[in-house]
C-alpha cells in the first residue's frame, strides 16, 4: 500500500468516529452523558439501509438514518432530562434496545439474522484517481471531514454553542441570566443522536448493507476520543484520527505479525485511562456532566 | 393622606416597597411579615444575623420565590410573584453571594450569555468585548473581557457579576454579602463603584452583617431578625451599638444567661487544673484551595470544665479550624494536643477513641447519614465499638438507641425510622446524643443550635452547661453572638483566619466583640491584639 | 381492649413509613414491568400474533418444563453474580460497568486453574482453587478502577468501560496465540474442578446446563446480604455510598472503601465465570461473557441492589433470555432483547419519578437554599 492508499484507509476508518465523537462532545458539553453513541450509530446504519432498500436512493437512506438518530436522541433526552433517569443506565439501555430492535428489524424486513441484502450506497468505483480520490467522492466522507470544524465553530462562536457550554458547566448560572437549560440540553442531545447516527449511516452505505451489530464498539471508541480530546471537538477529532491511524497501521502490518492486532485495538482505551489519571495532561469533564439539575 | 403627600408619592414612588412578606418552606418560616422600603438612588443596607431571612427576602424581590403572603412593589407597580426574567426586564438585578459565573467561559462570554449580540448567526464577540470595556470604564469596573473567569481573583469575578447585571439594564442592584470574600482594598474599590452607580441614578440594596461596612457605605438601614423587620434606621443618626442591639438579643438565650451563667464562677484558662489542658493548639495553619492560610496561626488551650467560645463573622476560618481539629482537613503546620496525645495528623477514629467528640456545623451533610435509621446514626463513628467478629452487634445498637432516645428525648421515639424523617431539632439531638452520650474529654461544638427550634435550643444549651460542670472541655463555635456570650467562659474572636483576641467573659461586651469581629480597631473599649 | 394513646399515635406512622419505603423500592420495577408488558403487547400485535399466546409460550418454554427451567437456572446463576457485582458498587456509590470484562477474566482464571491442576485432583480441592482464581482475577480487574479513582479521581464509569475492551482484547490475544485448541477460539478442557450438573440430582433437568455453581451464586447472595446489612464493612460501605462526607466524619476511610467495594465487585463478577467454565463447557471461550456483564446492571437495577431482589431479577432476566428461544416460532427471539432494553430504560426513568411523587409533600420542607 502506498501513502495515499494508507491515507484513504485512515480516513475511511476515521469518518464514523468523527461523526460519533462530534455528537458525543456536543451532548457531554451540555451536561448529558453519552454512552448511547453506539446505539445511535447502529440505529442510523439500520435505518439508512432500510431507507435505501425501500427507495433505491441512498440519499433517502441518509434521511432515514438521520430521522432515526434524532428519534433515539430524543428518547435519550426525555429519559435523562424529563425523567431524570440515571444517564449512564439510560445510555446502556438504549444500546441494548437498539441491538434488539435492529435484530428484530433484520428478521422483519429481510428475514435474516445476520445481514441485509445489498442496497444502493456511496462507494465510488476505484478509478484512475486511486483510492484516496474515490474515498473523497463519497459525500458522507466530505461531511465527516467537515463536521468537526463546523461543530467547533458552532460551539465556540454561536449563541447556541455558548449556551451549551454554559449549561454543561454551571446550569444555575445559565438559568439566572434567563437561559433555559432544558431546551438547550434537549437540542444538544437530539443533535448528538443525529451526528452519531450519521457515523452509522456512513458505515452501512459504504458497505452497501447492514450486518448485525455492525458498529462493533465504534461508539465507545468515539467516546474514548471525546474524553481523550478533553471534551473539545477539535481535539476529539484529532484523537479520532490518531485512533484510526493506529488501526490503519495495524492493518498494513497484518501480514508481518509485528504487533498482535489486539494490542492495537487496546490503544484508544489505554490512552483514555491514562488521560483520566492526569499523568499526561488531565481530562476534566464538564462540571455538571451527568447531573439532572 | 393629604394632597401634598399624595403628590410627593406620585413624584417619586419608592424604588422598592415590600410589605407583610411571609415565606414558608414546609415547616420553616423564613420571612414572617418582613417589610422593606428603599428610596430611589439610595444605598440601602439590610443587616441581620445568619438565618434572619435577608437572602430569602431578596429572592422574593428578584422573583426567585413567590411569597406566601405580602406584596412587592417596584417603582410603584405591584409586581408580587413575578419571575426572575420579568425582574431582569424591569431592571432588578442580583449579585449572588456564590457567584453565578461559568468558570470555563471568558468574561465577555459570561457577561453576554443569554443576550448575545449576533452577527451572521455568530456571536459578535468584538462588540461584546467593547461593551464590557465601555461599561467598565463608566463605573470603574476594570476587567479584561478576554480572560477566563476561572483565572480571575474573587474581586475581579465580582466585578464581572456586577457588569452582568448592569449590561442587562439593572437600575436596582441587590448585592448579597458582597464583601464576604473580598480583601480590604477590594472592598474600597467596591464602595467606589457603588457610589458611582448611585451618582448615575442606580438604587443599591446591600445584604451584610458587618457593621463597620454598613456605617461606611449605606444611607439607610433595615434590620432583620427571625424573619421580621425589627428596625429602620438612617445611617447618619445611628451607631453600631444600636444596630447590634436590633440584630441580636434573643430572649430565649438571655433568659438562660440569667439562670445559668450568673450563678457559676468564672474560670481562667488552665487556672483550676494546673498544667492539664484538655486541648492545646499551637500555631495551627490550615489551607484550602482558595486560601493557603484559611486558619492562620491559631494558638489556644482549653482546660477541663471550660467553654471557649469562638465568635466571628462566618467564613473567617471557623469551619476550617473545626474540621482540622476533627481530622477532616489536613493541617499545613502547627500542633494539636488532645491531653497528652499528639493528634495533629491522626485519623478521625484515633481522635474519637482518644476522647474527642464533635458536633459538626452541617449535621445534614456531615453529622448524619440521613437514610440510615436513627439507631445506626447513634453509633456513627463508634461502629467499631459495636462490632464483634466483623459483625455489627445489632442487639447492642438497638439497646443503646433505646437508651439514647429516652435520655435525649428524641422524637418520635422510634429508632428504626430514617434520620431524614425527623425534624431539624430532633436530628440535632441524635448528633448530640451520640457525641455527648459517651465518654469524652473534649467537645467541638460547631453551630450547635443552628436551625433548631426554641425548645431544642434550651435543651442543647443546658446539655453544654452540664457537660462543662462534669469537667469537659468545650470549643464552641457559633455565629450567634448571644449564644457565645451566654455559654462561654472565655471568648476568642476569629477574623481572617486568626484569633484577634481572647477575652474573659467578664470583659466581653457585644460592642467590643462586634468591633473585633469586623476587624475594626477604632471602636471604644476594644484593645487591639 | 384499648391501646395507650402514645402507641396508637406511633403505630400508624410506623406503618405508613414502612409502606413508603417499600413502595419507593418496589414501585419502579413494577411500573417498568407494566410498561414493558404494554410495549411487548404492541410489538407482538405488530407481528400479527396474540400477546397471550406469545407470553403463554414464553412461560411454557421456561417455567413450564424441567429442561427450560434448568436453562433459566443456568442463566440466572451468572446473572446473580454479575447483578451482585454491580449492586455492591452502587451501594458504595460507584458504578461498575466492567462486569463484562471481570466475568471473562474470572472465567479465564478458572480455566487456567483447572488446566494447571493435575487431572484427578479431588473436586473438594480443585473447585475452591478454581473459584479462588476466578475471584482473584475478577477482583484484580475491579481493583484497578478502584485505585485509579481513589488515587487520581479518575471516574470509575469510564475506566471500567475502557477496561472491558482492554481485558477482552488481552484475553482474546492470549487464547488465540497460546492456549487455543486449533481451529477454535477456546482453551482445552480443564483437567480438574468440574462441577456436576443439577441433573445428577434431579434427572428431569437432563440436558440443561444448570449446575451446582448455582449454590455458589446463592451463597454469594446470602454472603452479600450479611456483609451489607450485618457486618461493619457493610455499614461503612453503605454510609460511604449514601453520604461520603458523613462517612468520613464517622471515621470511615472513604477511599479505602471505594477500592474495597470495586475489588469485591470485580471478584463477584469473576465468580460468575465459573458457571460456564466449571459447570457447563469446561473450557474458556472467546465471547462467553455474551452481554451477561451488562445485563448485570439491569439485574441490580430491577433488584434494587438488594440480594434477594437480585436473585429474583436474575431469574426474571434469565427467563426472558431463555424464553426468546421458546417463542421463536411466533415472534423472532430478538423480541426479548427489545423487552430487556425497555425494562431497563423504564426502571431508570421510574426510579427518580416514583421518589419524586412519593416525596412530593416533603419537597418544600427542604427550606431556603
Amino acid at each position: 500500500m502506498n501513502a495515499s492508499d494508507l491515507a484513504a484507509q485512515m480516513i475511511r476508518i476515521a469518518i464514523p468516529y468523527l461523526f460519533a465523537a462530534s455528537g458525543g462532545a456536543l451532548a457531554e458539553r451540555a451536561g448529558v452523558v453519552s454512552l448511547a453513541l453506539e446505539g445511535f450509530m447502529l440505529t442510523g446504519a439500520f435505518a439508512a439501509v432500510v431507507g435505501s432498500w425501500m427507495t433505491g436512493d441512498p440519499w433517502l437512506g441518509i434521511l432515514c438514518g438521520v430521522v432515526a438518530g434524532a428519534l433515539f436522541g430524543l428518547l435519550h433526552a426525555v429519559a435523562c432530562i424529563r425523567f431524570r433517569a440515571d444517564q449512564i443506565v439510560a445510555g446502556i439501555a438504549i444500546n441494548l434496545l437498539v441491538i434488539g430492535l435492529t435484530r428484530l428489524g433484520l428478521q422483519l424486513a429481510f428475514d435474516s439474522s445476520s445481514n441485509s441484502p445489498r442496497v444502493e450506497g456511496f462507494t465510488a468505483a476505484t478509478g484512475s484517481g486511486g483510492l484516496l480520490l474515490a474515498t473523497l467522492q463519497n459525500p458522507l466522507v466530505m461531511a465527516g471531514l467537515m463536521v468537526v470544524p463546523i461543530l467547533t465553530w458552532v460551539m465556540y462562536r454561536t449563541p447556541f454553542g455558548l449556551r451549551v457550554r454554559a449549561v454543561g458547566e454551571h446550569p444555575a448560572a445559565a438559568e439566572s441570566v434567563g437561559v433555559r437549560v432544558k431546551p438547550v440540553r434537549y437540542a444538544a442531545v437530539v443533535m448528538s443522536g443525529v451526528l452519531a447516527s450519521l457515523g452509522g449511516v456512513y458505515l452501512a452505505l459504504d458497505q452497501h448493507q447492514f450486518t448485525d451489530n455492525m458498529t462493533a464498539g465504534r461508539g465507545f471508541i468515539a467516546l474514548a476520543a471525546v474524553i481523550f480530546g478533553r471534551w473539545d471537538p477539535a481535539r476529539a477529532g484529532l484523537a479520532c484520527f490518531l485512533f484510526a491511524g493506529a488501526e490503519t497501521l495495524q492493518i498494513a502490518l497484518q501480514g508481518t505479525q509485528a504487533v498482535p492486532s489486539q494490542f492495537v485495538q487496546m490503544i484508544p482505551y489505554v490512552l483514555t485511562i491514562v488521560a483520566l489519571t492526569g499523568l499526561v495532561g488531565r481530562s476534566i469533564p464538564p462540571a455538571a456532566l451527568g447531573r439532572a439539575e | 393622606m393629604t394632597a401634598a403627600q399624595a403628590a410627593s408619592a406620585q413624584l417619586a414612588p419608592l424604588a422598592v416597597r415590600m410589605s407583610g412578606i411571609v415565606m414558608r418552606f414546609g415547616a420553616v418560616v423564613a420571612n414572617r411579615g418582613a417589610s422593606l422600603e428603599v428610596a430611589p438612588g439610595e444605598i440601602h443596607a439590610i443587616v441581620g444575623e445568619n438565618g434572619a431571612g435577608k437572602s430569602t427576602l431578596m429572592h422574593v424581590l428578584t422573583g426567585l420565590y413567590e411569597p406566601d403572603e405580602g406584596t412587592v412593589a417596584v417603582d410603584g407597580h405591584d409586581v408580587t410573584g413575578w419571575s426572575t426574567r420579568q425582574a431582569i426586564v424591569a431592571g432588578v438585578g442580583m449579585v449572588h453571594q456564590h457567584f453565578m459565573l461559568v468558570p470555563t467561559l471568558t468574561v465577555a462570554e459570561n457577561v453576554v450569555l443569554g443576550r448575545e449580540p449576533r452577527r451572521y448567526g455568530a456571536i459578535d464577540m468584538a462588540l461584546a468585548q467593547e461593551e464590557v470595556i465601555a461599561l467598565g470604564k463608566q463605573f470603574g469596573l476594570v476587567v479584561d473581557p478576554r480572560r477566563r473567569v476561572a483565572e480571575l481573583s474573587v474581586g475581579e469575578a465580582q466585578r464581572v457579576e456586577i457588569l452582568k447585571t448592569l449590561i442587562r439594564g439593572a437600575r436596582i442592584l441587590v448585592l448579597d454579602e458582597p464583601t464576604a470574600v473580598l480583601s480590604p482594598p477590594e472592598v474600597g474599590e467596591l464602595w467606589r463603584v457603588l457610589r458611582r452607580l448611585r451618582d448615575g441614578g442606580a438604587t443599591t440594596i446591600l445584604i451584610t452583617h458587618k457593621l463597620d461596612e454598613v456605617m461606611d457605605i449605606s444611607e439607610r438601614i433595615t434590620v432583620m431578625r427571625h424573619g421580621e423587620t425589627t428596625a429602620r434606621l438612617a445611617t447618619a443618626d445611628t451607631t453600631p451599638a444600636d444596630i447590634a442591639r436590633a440584630m441580636v438579643g434573643r430572649e430565649v438565650v438571655l433568659a438562660h444567661r440569667g439562670s445559668g451563667i450568673g450563678d457559676r464562677e468564672p474560670r481562667e484558662a488552665g487556672a483550676t487544673k494546673g498544667a492539664g489542658h484538655a486541648l492545646e493548639v499551637q500555631n495551627l495553619v490550615v489551607g484550602t484551595l482558595r486560601n493557603e492560610r484559611a486558619v492562620d496561626g491559631v494558638t489556644f488551650a482549653i482546660a477541663p470544665g471550660e467553654i471557649l467560645g469562638v465568635a466571628g463573622v462566618e467564613g473567617n476560618g471557623q469551619t476550617e479550624l473545626i474540621e482540622a481539629l476533627a481530622g477532616l482537613r489536613e493541617v499545613s503546620s502547627g500542633n494539636v494536643m488532645l491531653g497528652n496525645r499528639d493528634i495533629t495528623r491522626a485519623p478521625v477514629r484515633e481522635r474519637t477513641d482518644g476522647g474527642l467528640a464533635h458536633i459538626p456545623e452541617d449535621r445534614q451533610r456531615r453529622g448524619l447519614v440521613l437514610d440510615f435509621p436513627v439507631a445506626d446514626n447513634l453509633v456513627l463513628g463508634l461502629q467499631h465499638r459495636y462490632t464483634r467478629a466483623a459483625q455489627i452487634d445489632r442487639a447492642a445498637v438497638v439497646a443503646q438507641a433505646e437508651r439514647q432516645v429516652r435520655t435525649f428525648d428524641i422524637r418520635p421515639p422510634d429508632a428504626s425510622r430514617p434520620a431524614r424523617a425527623l425534624s431539624g431539632g430532633n436530628q440535632q439531638k441524635i448528633v448530640i446524643a451520640r457525641e455527648m452520650g459517651r465518654d469524652y474529654s473534649v467537645l467541638l461544638a460547631a453551630q450547635p443550635t443552628r436551625g433548631v427550634d426554641v425548645g431544642a435550643i434550651e435543651f442543647i444549651h443546658s446539655r453544654l452547661l452540664a457537660a462543662r460542670a462534669e469537667g469537659k472541655a468545650i470549643l464552641l463555635v457559633s455565629a450567634e453572638l448571644s449564644e457565645v456570650l451566654a455559654l462561654a467562659d472565655r471568648i476568642a474572636v476569629m477574623y481572617r483566619g486568626a484569633f484577634v483576641a481572647i477575652l474573659p467573659r467578664a470583659e466581653a461586651t457585644t460592642e467590643r466583640l462586634g468591633a473585633l469581629m469586623t476587624g475594626a480597631t477604632s471602636v471604644p473599649g476594644a484593645t487591639p491584639p | 381492649m384499648t391501646a395507650p394513646p402514645a402507641a396508637s399515635l406511633i403505630a400508624p406512622s410506623r406503618a405508613t413509613r414502612a409502606s413508603t419505603a417499600l413502595a419507593e423500592s418496589l414501585l419502579p420495577p413494577v411500573v417498568a414491568l407494566l410498561i414493558a408488558l404494554v410495549a411487548g403487547d404492541l410489538l407482538i400485535l405488530a407481528f400479527g400474533q396474540s400477546p397471550a399466546a406469545v407470553f403463554g409460550l414464553l412461560l411454557e418454554g421456561t417455567w413450564g418444563n424441567a429442561y427450560g427451567f434448568g436453562q433459566v437456572l443456568y442463566k440466572a446463576t451468572t446473572l446473580i453474580c454479575t447483578g451482585l457485582a454491580v449492586a455492591i458498587g452502587l451501594r458504595a456509590g460507584l458504578f461498575n460497568i466492567g462486569a463484562e470484562g471481570q466475568l471473562a477474566a474470572g472465567a479465564f482464571a478458572a480455566a487456567i486453574a483447572g488446566l494447571w491442576l493435575p487431572s484427578g485432583t479431588s473436586a473438594l480441592l480443585a473447585v475452591p482453587i478454581a473459584i479462588g482464581a476466578a475471584m482473584l482475577a475478577g477482583g484484580a480487574t475491579g481493583w484497578v478502577p478502584g485505585v485509579l479513582k481513589a488515587r487520581f479521581g479518575a471516574h470509575e464509569v469510564i475506566v471500567t468501560i475502557m477496561l472491558n475492551f482492554i481485558v477482552l482484547a488481552m484475553l482474546n490475544w492470549v487464547v488465540a496465540s497460546h492456549l487455543n485448541v486449533p481451529e477454535t477460539l477456546h482453551t482445552p478442557e480443564i483437567a480438574a474442578g468440574k462441577v456436576p450438573r443439577l441433573s445428577a440430582l434431579v434427572p428431569a433437568f437432563h440436558g440443561s446446563a444448570a449446575n451446582f455453581t448455582l449454590i455458589v451464586a446463592l451463597a454469594a447472595a446470602l454472603g452479600m446480604w450479611w456483609m451489607l446489612f450485618r457486618s461493619r464493612m457493610g455499614f461503612d460501605l453503605r454510609a460511604t455510598g449514601l453520604q461520603p462526607d458523613a462517612a468520613e466524619y464517622g471515621g470511615i476511610r472513604v477511599r479505602r472503601v471505594w477500592i474495597r467495594a470495586l475489588t469485591l465487585s470485580g471478584a463477584l463478577a469473576g465468580l460468575g465465570g465459573i458457571n460456564f467454565v466449571l459447570g457447563y463447557k469446561h473450557y474458556y471461550e472467546e465471547g462467553l461473557a455474551g452481554g451477561f456483564g451488562f445485563l448485570g446492571i439491569a439485574v441490580a437495577l430491577v433488584g434494587r441492589n438488594h440480594p434477594l431482589g437480585i436473585v429474583l431479577a436474575a431469574l426474571f432476566f434469565a427467563t426472558l433470555s431463555q424464553g426468546g428461544l421458546a417463542i421463536n416460532a411466533l415472534v423472532p427471539k430478538q423480541f426479548v432483547e427489545v423487552l430487556q432494553g425497555v425494562v431497563i430504560l423504564a426502571v431508570a426513568a421510574a426510579v427518580p419519578e416514583v421518589r419524586r411523587v412519593l416525596r412530593a409533600g416533603v419537597a418544600r420542607a427542604a427550606g431556603p437554599a
